[in-house]
């Protein structure tokens, strides 16, 4: 069954994912949903002039979450902030080949998670970024929402 | 790669003695049962055959045994057809939350058709309160239905109790039975059930064929329509094949109980135990007092069903996920919810249910593999014991 639900990219980032564990002397954390709703992203980051050193993550949730956290981190290694900032998840799921469509909204968390990590970069440098105007890391809901179909 | 399948409870494999029972059904013995010609005069003893051996199974008579094309279809004949019998007499039925979907589906449609349904509680080992189901008995019930012994907790309940509750009452008792049958003596007299659905794939007989067991006397209206079959019960050219191997799975079923019980449970015991010493933060949900053999549902603490299950059916290992993200509905288990387990516990369950064809050095393999996985995904996980959920 494995097979069926999901590609080899996305099996191979769950079997053996990239950047698991959390940073010593992280700049910037930021945590994403619940175990309520069955899947939770933190992630911690490395900044050195604006950009993005390093990144690891832990995730509670199903092989997608587990995948797409893999995947995004490696993304966001070597971009600057700004451009981490512009990340979405639909860059994510096509980086992974495409996720199973009742899978796309619930378990991939990086996105908001990634913001969030920023946001407490920034919070603690005192540093502002266009792409965190209006976010509030504490929004968990909004985004993370069930019951609204996507096609994808 | 060792293959190890711990589903039972979703289906069996087909027993040798079941196909080779089977087999000349389709290209010899292939007449129409309700042909006039020899060749379908040995097709009609084969039904009458087959009825007999299901029938020995449960303590029934040959006649009071209906076949069906599954047991969904035998819960939806049995709640719709005494629904619709009955309607001048009452519109209200209990149930009770943690029916499988046959049943729980069945009575949603009916409550848009004007029915009113009580679904009851359980406790936190998945059994019915007795109490629960008397008081709430209204002058306008017309049916009880709860099932045998639950698929996902294994638990079993007190269906002689139940059933005696519903003829105090005068109400029709009906318990779906398609995970105890075989796993659990049934004597459907001494229970005093008055309708029962049963299954052959669960039982080491094909899928597609299932059964309704309606206690002689008592007539509900037909759901399938069309010719006589089944002694006008039950329309549709019989499934002949199908029905012999459900016969040939009764009958193997009816000697190999005890055996079957014993190994079972076993061998359950045995993977609990081993889980249980090697893995730290495991729960067992249900009760272990009043269990279906083969059944263990194991909640492992931080982690995911679905991601747990995926790394073992990579390891050979098959097993099923009450977790919210394995359901095409992303909705968890609505019976690990009815038992008042948290939901995030619910996403890190797990069912494993062994059978005739498990070995002790499959339980041992399971394991380890197991260690190793929950170890694996709880080095991933955001959460654990130290930080809590």
């Amino acid at each position: 069954m494995a097979a069926n639900m999901y590609n080899d990219t996305v099996m191979e980032h769950f079997m053996n994912p990239h950047n698991v564990g959390e940073l010593e002397n992280a700049d910037g954390v930021g945590t994403y949903g619940s175990p309520v709703c069955g899947d939770m992203m933190q992630i911690s980051i490395k900044v050195e002039d604006d950009k993005i050193t390093d990144a690891k993550f832990k995730t509670f949730g199903c092989g997608s979450a587990i995948a797409s956290s893999s995947v995004a981190t490696d993304m966001i290694i070597g971009m600057t902030v700004d451009e981490a900032l512009e990340l979405t998840n639909k860059q994510i799921i096509n980086e992974l080949g495409g996720l199973p469509a009742v899978k796309v909204h619930c378990s991939v968390l990086a996105d908001h998670a990634i913001k969030s990590a920023i946001y407490d970069y920034a919070q603690k440098t005192g540093k502002t970024y266009k792409g965190l105007e209006g976010f509030d890391p504490n929004a968990e809901e909004d985004e993370h929402d069930h019951d609204i179909p996507e096609e994808d | 790669m060792r293959q190890v399948y711990l589903d039972y409870s979703a289906t069996t494999p087909v027993k040798k003695e079941v196909l080779d029972a089977m087999l000349p059904y389709f290209s010899e013995l292939y007449g129409n049962p309700s042909s006039l010609y020899s060749i379908a005069s040995e097709s009609k003893e084969a039904l009458v055959k087959a009825r007999t051996q299901v029938a020995e199974l449960i303590g029934a008579q040959e006649k009071e045994i209906f076949f069906t094309s599954c047991g969904t279809e035998a819960d939806n004949w049995a709640v719709m057809g005494t629904a619709d019998a009955l309607k001048d007499k009452g519109n209200h039925i209990i149930t009770t939350k943690i029916e499988h979907h046959a049943m729980l589906h069945s009575c949603e449609f009916l409550e848009k058709h004007g029915y009113d349904v009580t679904y009851l509680n359980v406790d936190e080992g998945g059994r019915v309160n007795p109490a629960d189901l008397e008081s709430a008995i209204t002058d306008k019930t017309i049916l009880i239905s709860v099932m045998f012994a639950n698929n996902e907790v294994g638990t079993i309940e007190p269906i002689k109790e139940l059933a005696g509750i519903a003829k105090k009452h005068k109400i029709l008792f009906h318990t779906d039975a398609v995970q105890a049958l075989g796993n659990v003596e049934i004597d459907v007299k001494d229970l005093g059930v008055d309708m029962m659905s049963m299954s052959a794939h669960k039982i080491y007989g094909p899928k597609g064929i299932g059964a309704l067991y309606i206690r002689k006397g008592l007539r509900i209206s037909n759901y399938l329509h069309g010719g006589a079959q089944e002694n006008k019960r039950r329309a549709g050219t019989e499934n002949l094949a199908g029905i012999v191997g459900f016969g040939k799975a009764a009958e193997l079923a009816r000697v190999n109980l005890d055996e079957h019980i014993r190994h079972s449970s076993e061998l359950r015991d045995y993977l609990i135990e081993q889980v249980q010493e090697k893995i730290d933060h495991v729960y067992v949900n249900g009760t272990m007092e009043h269990r279906h053999p083969g059944n263990a549902n194991l909640t492992f603490e931080f982690i995911e069903g679905e991601a747990m299950l995926l790394y073992l059916d990579m390891s050979g290992i098959a097993v099923s996920t009450g977790s919210a993200c394995s359901s095409a509905s992303l909705t968890p288990s609505h019976v690990l919810d009815a038992l008042g387990i948290p939901v995030e516990r619910i996403h890190g369950t797990l069912r494993f249910t062994v059978g005739d064809m498990t070995t002790k050095e499959d339980i041992d393999y399971v394991v380890d593999t197991l260690k190793k996985v929950v170890s694996k995904l709880r080095e991933i996980s955001s959460v654990s014991s130290e930080k809590g959920w």
